[in-house]
Parts: structure tokens; sequence; C-alpha cells
């Protein structure tokens, strides 16, 4: 009776378990680390959805736009979380994503009215340094420094090629005067982020090309203030990360409650200490401290999805032909 | 078996090609790109080899304490994996590297590291142990009385008795140099500086990842598969075929050269490859007691995939050897020189039409792992029972040794030390690959190197180190055990 009651009893809990819907998200791998934001967001929706999340992590942004053009309309996922803007026109073109519908409030410094994808960080590229070094004030300035900084390829990473739209953005036609002038400055270049700014943190490099909040993370993490982002007066160009929902989910309802989750407290507060950028609204108890000191850019660059798409082939070459000098 | 390899190799390239349809036209960077992936493949592999013969030949002219163990360590470059032999690398030759720290008090001018020296410099680093164990191998199969002979006749040794054997052995490590530094990614471009050091895989990369263009990326693996036929057929003409030359199995040992040489020689050699590593040990050590438990499940998975790869390799390798053959030649190159992403991606577009790849994910991994390491087992393999058979060949057939008993009585006991020492290679190699696993892998199923790659893209760098260090020392302990398990008692 006992074995009869108890095998029951775990028949009940499995056919509980096969009814709760499954939501599937794909992003890059640094958001679903031990320490990334993908383990305590998880938590957080499934408490309120009776769902269960699993995340699929696949290198970097531009890595989980080719997956998910290799899967198309097949794909299991159901939300895509991690492209940024030099990637939405592509992954608009591919006709996989459904409208999210939603007109959201943000704190952003420029407007939001992407049809098919919502914000849920993002940041502003910087070239990050030791603290007490002679910071430059622009690009020309770092030009004529004796600084030597590492930068990342942009045909193999998204702050590459977020590097090659500041400059572009910056300069317009100058761009490539400014690229021959930082060749003799730039130490190397890195096919990811990782090694640009693991060569700076071992003592390689001068600086690398991260992010204004990278400062941040080694203030909070670490209680180490010795390294600051460069303020340049020309304006910093964005990142902003992005979510979608695919338009052959089979759980529509529970995706599009995700991104209405994504932009609330829950996801929001965790986002500045787990991935290291700003949120796309302020959580309530502000930023912690370690943040205040960071540098704020007045100028914000930043090129439509469109556009940075008809620019993209043009800057990279630009890029390319000064440097392989 | 040879055919299963081919079919491994071409059918992932037809499936990208095919999925594809169509291609990009290749820009003026993709010859740049083309370019430059041969002369600096061409480059590390002469290099590699030239300085293989001089610490070859002082290291089988002096016995001397620790001998054994420096020719263990001296196997370490070669199965680090690449981003943690960057980063050692950079400490001691880097802008503020040990070498310039030292360089500086002395008023010499800095040495950088960022350029086409650097990556000939970092694929020397990693090739140059892989050719004078192959060298070695060679030296200890001339067999000792051959030596004896030679002396009493006054013969030149080095005409008679070297020359044929590195005619026999150099052109097959050149050509496994040459292809490994064909795929070379993020070495070339991160030691290389910058664009002016594109390789055909940061094209592919590019191609595949950035672009979408997996017809340019298909047909650029199909330049990259040209490449390698060509340099097969150089290499297969170059190369001398073994002569029969049993011996009783007295110990080779070539007469010792001038002290100051040979000390010299293996001293630079042992500087050249310790210091790099050294390093990676100093930036790890104080990390690697705090790693947390998920690095120590993905050490533990990454051991069983490793372990699977190497029994599959060689039971493939080994079969392959044996026969030989223009086929198994072939087979025997192409994995290495088809780039691991188009094929992981071929794999991927293959099962997605059947199951969910990710649930395969480790046995695909497995599966590539053993493909690209089947080169480098047979390259090693080939040369040792091609030799064993010209020996004892026909002695066995009139024995009437077959099958299995031919390779338990014959082969194995001959062989035993290229044996043990492709294995462990292999092992070792699969330990630090992230090629493949990165395209499938859930957090669930993370290897060592990817968890430490996602480490180093969240800010641990630290935990990075510890687990670079990790993963070197379960790679280096694998290569370890099975080198040792067989070491040719001769060398």
């Amino acid at each position: 009776m006992r074995v009869a009651l108890a095998s029951g009893l775990s028949l009940a809990a499995s056919a509980a378990l096969a009814q709760t819907p499954e939501l599937t998200i794909y992003t890059y791998d640094s958001f679903v680390t031990d320490y990334g934001p993908g383990p305590v967001i998880a938590a957080a929706f499934e408490e309120k959805c009776g769902c269960t999340v699993s995340f699929e992590a696949f290198g970097e942004g531009a890595a989980l736009l080719s997956r998910i053009r290799l899967e198309g309309a097949r794909s299991e996922a159901d939300i895509v979380l991690g492209l940024d803007t030099n990637l939405i026109a592509a992954a608009a073109e591919t006709g996989l994503f459904a409208p999210h519908g939603v007109t959201p409030e943000l704190d952003m410094p420029v407007a939001w009215d992407d049809p098919l994808f919502l914000p849920y960080d993002w940041g502003w590229f910087a070239f990050v340094g030791n603290v007490g070094d002679d910071f430059p004030t622009s690009f020309r300035e770092l030009a004529e420094s004796d600084l030597q900084v590492v930068i990342e390829d942009p045909r193999s990473s998204t702050p590459g090629l977020g590097l090659v739209y500041w400059v572009e953005a910056a300069y317009g036609d100058e761009a490539p005067e400014i690229w021959a002038a930082l060749a003799d400055n730039i130490l190397t270049v890195t096919p990811g982020w990782s090694e640009a700014y693991g060569l700076f943190t071992e003592g390689e490099a001068d600086a690398a090309l991260s992010y204004t909040t990278s400062p941040a993370y080694h203030i909070v993490a670490e209680g180490d203030e010795t390294k600051a982002a460069m303020a340049f007066e020309e304006g910093h160009y964005m990142q902003v990360e992005v979510a979608g929902k695919l338009a052959a989910t089979d759980v529509p309802e529970l995706a599009d409650a995700f991104l209405a989750f994504m932009l609330t407290e829950g996801f929001q507060s965790v986002i500045p200490e787990t991935n290291w950028m700003y949120p796309v609204t302020m959580p309530e108890g502000g930023l912690g401290a370690g943040w205040d000191g960071l540098v704020t850019p007045e100028t914000s660059l930043l090129y439509s999805p469109e556009e940075a798409a008809a620019r993209r082939d043009a800057a990279i070459e630009a890029w390319r032909t000064a440097l392989a000098r | 078996m040879a055919l299963a390899a081919l079919a491994l190799v071409l059918g992932p390239l037809a499936a990208v090609g095919l999925w594809a349809g169509r291609a990009g036209m290749p820009t003026p960077g993709d010859w740049a790109a083309f370019r430059f992936t041969l002369w600096q493949a061409a480059a590390s592999a002469a290099l590699s080899c030239a300085l293989a013969v001089p610490l070859a030949r002082a290291l089988m002219r002096r016995r001397f304490p620790g001998r054994k163990a420096f020719l263990s360590l001296i196997g370490a470059p070669f199965i680090l994996p690449v981003i943690v032999a960057i980063f050692g690398l950079v400490a001691i030759f880097g802008r503020n590297g040990w070498i310039n720290a030292a360089l500086a008090p002395l008023g010499l001018p800095p040495l950088s590291i960022y350029g086409p020296q650097g990556v000939i410099l970092a694929h020397v680093f990693f090739n140059l142990p892989l050719a004078c164990r192959m060298l070695l191998s060679g030296y200890a199969a001339i067999p000792g009385e051959h030596w004896r002979l030679a002396e009493a006749l006054s013969l030149p040794r080095f005409r008679f008795l070297e020359w044929p054997m590195l005619r026999q052995r150099l052109p097959g490590a050149a050509l496994l140099i040459f292809l490994i530094c064909l795929t070379s990614f993020a070495v070339a471009l991160t030691l290389g500086g910058g664009p002016r050091a594109t390789t055909m895989e940061l094209a592919i990369y590019q191609a595949l990842r950035f672009e979408f263009d997996l017809g340019k990326a298909a047909l650029m693996a199909v330049a990259q598969c040209a490449v390698c036929l060509a340099a097969l057929g150089l290499a297969g003409r170059a190369a001398l075929a073994p002569v029969a030359a049993p011996g009783l199995g007295l110990q080779a040992r070539l007469p010792p050269g001038p002290l100051w040489l040979d000390a010299g020689v293996i001293g630079l050699a042992g500087l050249f490859l310790a210091l790099p590593l050294a390093a990676v040990v100093a930036s790890g050590a104080t990390w690697i007691f705090d790693l947390p438990p998920t690095i120590w499940w993905a050490a533990l998975r990454s051991i069983v995939v490793a372990l699977a790869a190497t029994a599959l390799a060689m039971a493939m390798a080994l079969v392959m050897a044996r026969a030989g053959g223009r086929l198994a030649e072939v087979a025997a190159a192409l994995p290495l020189s088809a780039s691991s992403l188009v094929t992981g991606t071929g794999i991927f577009i293959i099962l997605f039409r059947v199951i969910r790849p990710e649930a395969l994910a480790l046995p695909a991994t497995v599966l590539v792992n053993a493909l690209v390491a089947l080169p480098f087992a047979y390259r090693i393999l080939r040369p040792a029972l091609a030799q064993v058979e010209a020996d004892y060949g026909r002695l066995a057939d009139q024995l009437g040794l077959g099958g299995l008993r031919r390779w338990r009585l014959m082969l194995v006991p001959l062989a035993r030390g290229p044996i043990g020492f492709a294995a462990g290679l292999i092992a070792a190699m699969a330990m630090g690959d992230l090629g493949v696993i990165a395209l499938f892998a859930s957090q669930e199923q993370q290897t060592l190197p990817l968890a430490m790659s996602r480490a180093m893209g969240a800010y641990r760098m630290g935990e990075a180190a510890g687990a670079g260090l990790l993963l070197v020392l379960l790679a280096f302990g694998m290569f370890w055990i099975f080198d040792r398990g067989g070491r040719d008692v001769r060398a």
C-alpha cells in the first residue's frame, strides 16, 4: 500500500512537471555564469510564472545571432537575449522575430522605438586604463600620446565593431586618418573582449577598449580603485543590449510576460552588479556605491540599426586598410 | 576507417556549403589573409624543424640527471590551451615581460612580440617540442649496432645513419606543423598585432559568425583543404620510405659533441620552453584552490571527453597507420586543415534535422576532437609501425602471425613508445580544446576550457587563470601517464 501510494505520488509529481511550461532563452556565455545575471533572473521569473526557465548560451552576441539563423523557424528558443543595436538590422531581416507591442519608458540617453527588440541594459564604450597615467581626452590626444592600448577585432567581436562605429560617428570622413594616427598606439588586436581586457589587467597594455562601467567591477567586486575609464570629448559610442521574442515560439504569452518582466525591478536591479552595465530602468535604491564616480559622457553616439548595417563594411574596411599598412 | 574519417570531414563541409547554396566573393582582404596564412605556416614549420634537429641531436648525445623529466616537460607547450599559452608567452616576451624587464636596465632597446615574429615565435614554442619528440623517436629507431658498426668502419655517421632517418621523418613533422599553423586563429590575431596578420581562419570565423555567409566559409575551408593536399603531395615526394634495419635493441647513442654546444642547445631550448610555463603556474597558483564547484565538474567532464576521444582516435589511427596507403595519408591530413568551426557547424546542420544538438554536445565533441587528433597519432605511429613491419614483417609472416596476435606480439611491444606518446598527446589536446564544445554546450555540459573562457568573459580573470592552471596540470598529467606508460626505453 505504501509503495503504491508513493509511486502514485511520484506519478502525480511527474505529471505536474510535464505540464509546467518551459521558457527557453538563448543568450551569450557570460550571462549564464554562476556570477552572471542568468541564475538570479531565472529564479526570480520562475517564482512569478509557474514555469521553468532554461538558458542556452552561445559565445557572444554575433555567434548567438548566427545560431538563430542556422536553426531558423525550427528553433527551440522562445526568447533571444543578448543582441545589440549593431546586430538588430540583420536579426530583423531574418523575419524570425515577432513584435513586442510594448511602448517602454526607459532611462537611457537615447530614444527607443524598435518594434521587435526591447533593451535590457546599455553602456558606453571607453578605454579603461590605470589611475595615475596621463589620460587623453580625445582620439587625437590618444594618437599623440605614448599609451599602448589593446583593441578587439571588429570582424570577430562586438566591442571591436563598436569602436569602429565610434570613430566613424565621431569623425566621419576623417576616420581613416584617425586610424592611421592611432596605428602606433595599438599594441595589438585581439579576437574578443576577454583577451584584450586580460592583457590590460595583466599589465601588458596601458589600456583596453571596454566600457565606462568596467571600473565599477573592480571597485565593487575587488575593492580595487586603480582602474578608470578615459572620458573623450567627442562623445562615446553606446552599446544597447536587447532581447526579442521569436515568432515561432510555442509559449507566446510566457515570452511576452518575460519581456515585460525584463523591464521591472526583479530583472533590472540584478543587471548592474552581475552584467556590469547600466539598467534601462533605474532600480529603486539607485546604483550602489562604486558607481558614483564613473565617467558619464555628455555626448552619446549611436547609429540606428539601419545606418549601422549600411555603414558596416566600409567602416571595417577603413579600419583594416589603415592598420594593415 | 580512412573512408570514415574522410566522410567525417567532407560531410559537414558539404552540409555547410549546401545549406548556403551560394557564396560571397573573396575580398582583397581575404587574399591578403590567404598569403599571410601560407607564409607564416611555412615559416613556422621550417623554423620548428630546423631547431628540432640540433635539439634532438644534443638530447641523444647526452645522458644527464633529469633527462627523463626534461623529455616529458618539453612535451608540455604543445598541449597548452591556446589562450593560456598566449598569456604565458606575453608574460615572458611581451612589452612588460621578463625579457624586456631584463633588457631595460642594460640600456638595450625593447623587443616587440607583436607582429609576424610573435606569431612565428608562438608557433615554434608550440611545435618545436613536437618536432623534437618525433625526431627523437626516429633516432631511437636506429639500432645501436649500426652506430658501432659505423664507428668501427669510420663511416660518416651523419650521412649514413642520421640523414636517411631525417629524410624519412622530417617531411612528416614539417607537414604536421604546417597544417597546425594553417588554422591558427587566436595566436595569429593576438600576437600578430593587427589586420596585417589576418589568417584564413579569422576570415572563416567572420564569415560564419558575423556575416553569416556560410557559402563563403565553406569555400575558404575548401581552399584550406586544397593547400593541405598540395602540402601532403610535397611532403610525400620529399620523404624516404623506411628500409629494413633490425637490431638487437642495443641502446642507440650518438658520440658526444662539444659539451658547451650540447649544454647550450639544451639549456636555451629548456628556458625558451619552460619560462612561459612558469609564468602560467605563477599566475594561476593563488587561485587554483579557490575554484568554485562548477569548475571542478567541468574538469571531470573534460577528463571523460579526453579519454573517450583518445580511445576513438587511437583505434582509428592504429588501423590506418598499419595499412598506410594514399587514402590513409589524405584522411590523416585533411582533418587538420578543415577548420573545426566549419566541421562543427556542419555537424550541427546535419544533427539539427534529426535531434536537438545539445543532447549530443559531448559525443559530438569527442568525435571532432578524435578527428582533429587523428593526424597527430597517424604521423607519429605511421613511421614507427612501418619501421617495425620493415624490420620484422617477413619474419612474422613466416611464423604465421596475423590479426590480433601480430599486434600483441610484434607491433605493440615494438612501437610502445610512439603509441604512448601519441595517446598522451591526443588526451592532452582533447582536454584543452575549445573549438567545438562552444558551438553546442549549455551550462550543464560545459567543459573546463569553456568554463575558463566564460570566466574570462565575465571579468573573472583570476578564476580563469586558476582554471587555466588546473587545465594545464590535468592535461599534462594525462600526457605524462600515457607517455611514461609507453616510454621508449631506448630514447
